[in-house]
C-alpha cells in the first residue's frame, strides 16, 4: 500500500525552489510512436505491418522479417515483473533529485521483455499492468502498476511525477461562468484539488449557476477577462505562483464561415477571446508555471486546452470558429515546447460540439459538459497529452487518420 | 507687472482665460476614466457587439522601446463617456452632415440644463422621467432655452459596476426619459442634445417603450446629440453651466468617447 499524500506544507520562504530538470531526452523517430501511445493513453507495442510480430525496444525494421513499415498496436497492458531492483545512485541529475528509484522487467503477455520503472506496490513475480506515460521531458516512459488499484496507488512518488494529479494541486478554471467551467469546477473539487480558481470574465453581467459555483468548496472567484492583458497581468501578479494547473475553458462560439457574414468583427472578437486570448494566458501564467515544475508536491505540472476537435479540420458550418481552433492549436503546440522545459505538459483536449445554447441547431450527438470534466480530470490523473472527448470527436480522429481530403468533403456537407 | 494668463488674448476670451486660471470659473470633468472593466451596453449576443476598452501596451522604457511608453487602444465609438452624433440612430441617417466629422464645430460648446431625478432615480431604477418633471423643472428655473443640453442627473454614476447596468433576466433596469418627454424636448424646447448618467441615453427597458429608444429616436432624429455615462453631474448647477463635448473626428463615425467638460462660474446656485 503507497503512503498516502500529505498535504503539502506552505513553502519555506528561506529555501531556493528547486529547478526543473528533464529525464534524458533523446529519442529516436522510431521510439516516438510510444510517445504517441504516452499521449493518447493508450498502451501500444511497435508491430510490423508485414508480419505483424511485435517487438520491443522500437526500431527501424522488424526484427523478424526485416520489415521496414512498423506501426503501433494496441497490445495487452498485462505482464509478469520478473525482476526488479532499486536504483540509488545515479549520475543523471534528474534522477539524482529522485533517488531511491524502482526499475524492473516485465516479461509482457504481448512478448517483448520491458524494462519499466516499477509502482511500490508491486514486487518481483507479480502480475503488473503496463501504462504509457509521459515523463517531465515529455518522451514516453513505461510503468509496471499493479494489476488492481491499491489504496492511494495514485500517490505514489515515481508514478506521481509522470502523473498530473490534480490532488492537492492548485488549479486555475479560466471561465467559471460556462456550463463546462463549472463542470470542470465541480469535477476538480472531487478530484482533490486544494484550490481551484474560477474565473469570472463581465462580473457586472449575472450568469447562471454563479451561487452554485461559489458554494464549491475550495472555490475562489477571480476577475479574469482574456481579452483584457492589463487586468489579467494584476490577477496573475496574486496567484500566478499559485497556479499548478491552467485549464483554458474560454469559448466564444459563433456559427458561420466567411460569406455569410458581414465584416470581421465578429471574427475579431472570436480571435481576441480565443487565439489572443490564448496568448495572453501564456504570456501572463507561463513563465512562473515554467519556473515552478519542480516545486515540491503540489508543484506546477499542466496547462489544459480545451478545443474543438474542428480545430484539426474545418467544419464549414462553424468555418470562422473552426479557424479560431485551428490558430488555438498552432500555439498550444508552440506553447507544448516552451512549457517543457519546465516540466510543464500541455494536455489538449478535443471535443466535438457541446451540448450548450451556442450549438443547440446542431444534431446530437452532443458532448455534455460534465463529460469534457470528466475526460480532463482522467487525463490529468493519467498524464495524457491528447484527448478525445465524445463519439464526434472520435469520429473526427478516425476519419482524419484515414482519408482527410474525404472528411473535408463530408465535413462540408455536413 | 507679471503677465497673466489670457492676457495676449484681451476681451471676452482674455477675461475667460484669466477666470479659469484663476478659479472664478471651475471646470468639472464629466468624464468617466476609460478603462476595461467599465460595462458596454448590452445586446442580445447574436447581435453585432459594442467593443469594450482595451489597452495593449506597445512598450514601456525596455526592450520594446527604451526611452518611452505608449499603448494601442481599441473600442467602440459607443464606449465610456460617449457622444451619439445623429447618424447613429436610423431616424437620423438621411440628414446632411449627421456624422461626427460633419458636425458644426460650435455645437461642441453649448449652455446646460440639469434636472435633479436623483432621488426618484434612487428609490426606482425603472425611473421613467416625464413631461410632467420637466414642466415642474420650468416652474422653478424658468423655461428650458433653445440650444441647450439637458442633463438628467439619477447619481447612476456613483453606482458599481453590476448596480450599474443593473441587468436581471428581463434586461437592464435604469432610469431614462419617456416617449413623450424626449417629443417634448426635440420638438417643443428644440435642445442641443440629451445626456445622462447611464449607459446609454434611454432607459434600460425603452425597447419596449413606443417608439422604443425615445431618446435615440427624437434626439437623432431631430439632428439632436446625446451624450452618455457622464458623471459628477451633482456638481452642476441646475442652470448657468457650459459644457464642452467635442467628439473625435472620425470621418463618418456615428459617435465617439470624448472628454466632457463643465464650466462653472463661482457661486452659481447648484
Amino acid at each position: 500500500m503507497t503512503d498516502p499524500l500529505a498535504k503539502p506544507k506552505r513553502k519555506n520562504l528561506l529555501e531556493r525552489t528547486r529547478l526543473p530538470l528533464s529525464p534524458p531526452g533523446m529519442r529516436s523517430r522510431a521510439a516516438h510512436l510510444l510517445t504517441q501511445a504516452a499521449a493518447e493513453g493508450r498502451f501500444a507495442l511497435p508491430a510490423c505491418h508485414a508480419c505483424g510480430a511485435v517487438h520491443y525496444p522500437p526500431r527501424d525494421a522488424c526484427p523478424k522479417c526485416l520489415s521496414a513499415v512498423i506501426v503501433l498496436n494496441d497490445v495487452s497492458p498485462l505482464g509478469v515483473l520478473v525482476a526488479v531492483t532499486t536504483t540509488r545512485v545515479s549520475n543523471d541529475s534528474y534522477f539524482r533529485e529522485r533517488m531511491p528509484w524502482r526499475i524492473g522487467t516485465v516479461v509482457s503477455d504481448a512478448g517483448p521483455s520491458i524494462i519499466a520503472h516499477v509502482h511500490g506496490d508491486v514486487s518481483e513475480g507479480d502480475r503488473v499492468l503496463m501504462s504509457w506515460h509521459l515523463d517531465k521531458g515529455g518522451n514516453a516512459a513505461v510503468m509496471a502498476l499493479p494489476e488492481k488499484e491499491t489504496p492511494h496507488m495514485a500517490d505514489d512518488r515515481q508514478l506521481r511525477e509522470m502523473t498530473l494529479d490534480p490532488k492537492f494541486r492548485r488549479v486555475l478554471v479560466t471561465d467559471g461562468r460556462s456550463a463546462v467551467g463549472q463542470a470542470m469546477v465541480a469535477a476538480l473539487a472531487k478530484a482533490g484539488a486544494s484550490i481551484i480558481f474560477a474565473g469570472v470574465a463581465e462580473a457586472w453581467k449575472p450568469f447562471p449557476g454563479r451561487d452554485a459555483l461559489a458554494k464549491v468548496a475550495g472555490v475562489e472567484i477571480v476577475p479574469l477577462d482574456v481579452t483584457d492583458a492589463d487586468g489579467m497581468g494584476e490577477l496573475a501578479s496574486g496567484i500566478g505562483p499559485k497556479v499548478d494547473i491552467l485549464i483554458n475553458t474560454v469559448e466564444h462560439i459563433r456559427p458561420g464561415g466567411l460569406l455569410d457574414r458581414k465584416g470581421v468583427a465578429v471574427a475579431r472578437e472570436e480571435m481576441e477571446i480565443g487565439y489572443f486570448g490564448l496568448m495572453r494566458l501564456a504570456q501572463a501564467f507561463g513563465p512562473v508555471m515554467r519556473f515552478r515544475g519542480a516545486d515540491g508536491a503540489n508543484s506546477a505540472c499542466a496547462w489544459v486546452n480545451i478545443l474543438s476537435v474542428y480545430a484539426q479540420m474545418t467544419w464549414p458550418a462553424f468555418g470562422a470558429h473552426s479557424a479560431v481552433q485551428a490558430a488555438m492549436l498552432s500555439a498550444a503546440l508552440s506553447l507544448r515546447t516552451e512549457l517543457r522545459p519546465g516540466g510543464v505538459r500541455v494536455v489538449n483536449v478535443f471535443t466535438g460540439p457541446v451540448d450548450t445554447d451556442w450549438f443547440q441547431t446542431v444534431p446530437p450527438p452532443k458532448v455534455a459538459p460534465a463529460q469534457i470534466a470528466t475526460a480532463v480530470v482522467e487525463a490529468l490523473k493519467r498524464g495524457m497529452e491528447d484527448v478525445y472527448v465524445g463519439d464526434v470527436a472520435e469520429d473526427v480522429r478516425a476519419r482524419l487518420a484515414v482519408n482527410p481530403k474525404a472528411l473535408e468533403r463530408e465535413l462540408g456537407s455536413a | 507687472m507679471a503677465k497673466k494668463p489670457g492676457d495676449s488674448a484681451g476681451g471676452a476670451l482674455g477675461a475667460f482665460a484669466a477666470s479659469i486660471a484663476s478659479g472664478g470659473i471651475r471646470v468639472v470633468d464629466l468624464t468617466q476614466t476609460l478603462s476595461p472593466d467599465f460595462p458596454t451596453l448590452v445586446l442580445p449576443p447574436e447581435l453585432g457587439q459594442c467593443a469594450p476598452f482595451r489597452i495593449e501596451e506597445v512598450s514601456r522604457y525596455d526592450e520594446r522601446g527604451p526611452g518611452w511608453y505608449w499603448n494601442n487602444i481599441t473600442m467602440s465609438e459607443h464606449t465610456g463617456t460617449h457622444f451619439d452624433a445623429p447618424a447613429h440612430w436610423i431616424t437620423g441617417r438621411d440628414l446632411p452632415n449627421n456624422a461626427v466629422d460633419a458636425l458644426p464645430p460650435k455645437d461642441f460648446i453649448a449652455p446646460a440644463c440639469v434636472i435633479d431625478c436623483s432621488t426618484e432615480a434612487g428609490a426606482n431604477a425603472d425611473f421613467t422621467l416625464d413631461v410632467a418633471h420637466i414642466t415642474a423643472w420650468e416652474t422653478a428655473h424658468g423655461r428650458l432655452p433653445k440650444g441647450h443640453w439637458v442633463l438628467l442627473r439619477t447619481d447612476w454614476s456613483k453606482r458599481k459596476a453590476a448596480d450599474y447596468v443593473n441587468l436581471r433576466d428581463d434586461g437592464a433596469h435604469t432610469p431614462g426619459p419617456s416617449a413623450a418627454a424626449m417629443k417634448f424636448l426635440a420638438e417643443e424646447r428644440d435642445v442641443i442634445g440629451f445626456g445622462v448618467e447611464t449607459i446609454g441615453t434611454d432607459a434600460g427597458q425603452a425597447q419596449h417603450f413606443n417608439p422604443p429608444y425615445p431618446a435615440h429616436h427624437y434626439m437623432h432624429g431631430k439632428g439632436r446629440y446625446g451624450l452618455q455615462c457622464l458623471c459628477n453631474l451633482d456638481q452642476l448647477p441646475a442652470t448657468g453651466a457650459v459644457i464642452v463635448a467635442a467628439p473625435l473626428k472620425i470621418r463618418n463615425g456615428s459617435g465617439s468617447p470624448l472628454r466632457v467638460l463643465a464650466l462653472i462660474e463661482q457661486g452659481a446656485k447648484t
